[in-house]
């Protein structure tokens, strides 16, 4: 237990990171998501089928190469640009990058389902009511997107918080990197994965009641009627 | 494009050794975890609290840490143990291989043991009773009526589990192994073409996820048969 309590500044330090890691993605993917299931609903040929490709590719390959392709690729990138001293891309800029365009595009899917399970007729509704296309979207399609999309999206990000992990092999200074660290120095591997391990957990089950939280508040309008 | 045929003509007998391995590894801990996966969800459904709760735990620890970490804590972490190195299996659990192979079927089983016990809770209430009706037992019902029906339930979601898992093993080259990604590591800082080299990675990688989805379809038509045919 002696070790776990030496590095427990480190190991948190790293968590910090993690979550920051994390959040930003969260982020970028929901816009990102958001953005690109706007383009698939949009009935635009040229919009929608960049943007299926997109993302059925994105979703067919694993993360982690996705993650080498940016952080090598943008490397390489940016050697051609600039030639010789050309800066580098942090490991913390390609894993927001690559981890928010694949939550991206996992959300888009998540939103289009929510979209089209909104019946067409209550925009139709608002219209013949004299709101506007924006004011239609704003108070009567985004409040039940919201609503349907919130369980899909946490598992979303649920799946992005496991996900960062991934970036300490291109050497982000996060929870697995100074679990790593620890477990070099200390030679008690065991000990130090298990405790990141339970730090992911811990992440995991706050999380979760988070999210029970939020799909109980978005649907309260419909509590009553079921 | 050029680069893309280069590096094909150069490296295709690595991208195909390397595709071999991830196939091998997809394979092995698919059929592997849907086998351990099955008496989870039945332990998970049991009425005995100490089974349904120990199978809760292992369901939660899986799913809620990252799969990196657990390669990890198999792969250098068993090592920490006297016991273990000290074992007859200490030989076979020192390959790079076996490790990612327990890690896979140990976590794939966790998510799979979900999809099985809602596949089981979704088998029609009335048809589990009309089987004991009948006079069977337990065992039998789960395994002539139960089973059987939760299978043709579970395999979407399934298949998606299957293509999860597919990208998953990628972290075995972080263990040292030499599969698609781990051949494709290689192959970019030989060639300083990262982009290229990766995104030819990608392509099997897309490529796989294609098959999967369409063994699946196939698989999802003929255990459905029984459903169209009645119409």
């Amino acid at each position: 237990m002696q070790p776990v309590i030496d590095y427990l500044p480190l190991l948190l330090q790293g968590l910090a990171v993690t979550l920051k890691l994390a959040v930003s993605t969260a982020v970028l993917g929901l816009v990102l998501g958001l953005g690109l299931a706007l383009a698939k609903i949009s009935g635009r040929g040229w919009l929608a089928r960049p943007a299926f490709w997109a993302t059925d590719f994105l979703r067919g390959i694993p993360e982690f190469l996705v993650l080498l392709v940016i952080y090598f690729g943008g490397t390489q990138v940016l050697a051609q640009v600039f030639g010789p001293g050309a800066p580098e891309v942090s490991p913390f800029l390609a894993g927001l990058l690559a981890l928010g365009l694949i939550f991206g595009a996992y959300a888009s899917e998540t939103f289009r389902a929510a979209f089209l399970s909104v019946p067409k007729g209550q925009v139709e509704a608002g219209r013949a009511y004299g709101f506007s296309r924006w004011q239609c979207f704003r108070h009567i399609q985004l409040p039940q997107i919201w609503r349907i999309a919130i369980p899909g999206l946490g598992n979303l990000w649920q799946g992005a918080v496991k996900d960062t992990a991934l970036v300490s092999i291109i050497g982000l200074e996060d929870v697995m990197r100074k679990s790593q660290q620890a477990a070099q120095s200390t030679r008690e591997p065991f000990t130090f994965y298990l405790v990141a391990a339970l730090m992911f957990l811990v992440i995991t089950l706050i999380s979760m009641a988070v999210i029970a939280r939020a799909e109980k508040r978005a649907g309260r309008g419909m509590a009553e009627a079921g | 494009m050029q680069v893309l045929a280069d590096l094909a003509t150069e490296y295709w007998r690595d991208f195909l050794a390397g595709t071999w391995l991830t196939v091998q590894l997809v394979v092995l801990s698919s059929v592997l975890g849907l086998a351990l996966a099955v008496p989870l969800a039945i332990a998970r459904l049991s009425a005995n609290r100490a089974l349904s709760g120990a199978a809760a735990g292992y369901s939660l620890f899986f799913r809620g840490t990252p799969m990196l970490v657990q390669i990890f804590l198999v792969y250098y972490g068993l090592g920490q143990f006297e016991a273990i190195r000290g074992s007859v299996l200490w030989p076979v659990l020192r390959e790079a291989w076996v490790c990612a192979l327990i890690t896979f079927v140990l976590n794939t089983a966790a998510y799979s043991g979900e999809i099985v016990r809602g596949g089981i809770l979704a088998v029609p209430k009335g048809e589990v009773e009309a089987a004991r009706a009948c006079g069977m037992t337990r065992a039998q019902a789960y395994r002539l009526v139960i089973l059987p029906r939760a299978f043709s339930i579970c395999l979407p979601a399934y298949s998606n589990e299957v293509v999860i898992l597919m990208k998953g093993t990628s972290l075995a080259s972080t263990i040292t192994l030499l599969e698609l990604t781990g051949m494709a590591r290689l192959a970019a800082s030989d060639t300083y073409q990262p982009i290229q080299v990766f995104l030819l990675a990608g392509a099997i990688y897309y490529l796989l996820t294609l098959a999967i989805t369409r063994l699946f379809a196939r698989l999802e038509a003929r255990f459905t048969r029984y459903m169209t045919d009645a119409r």
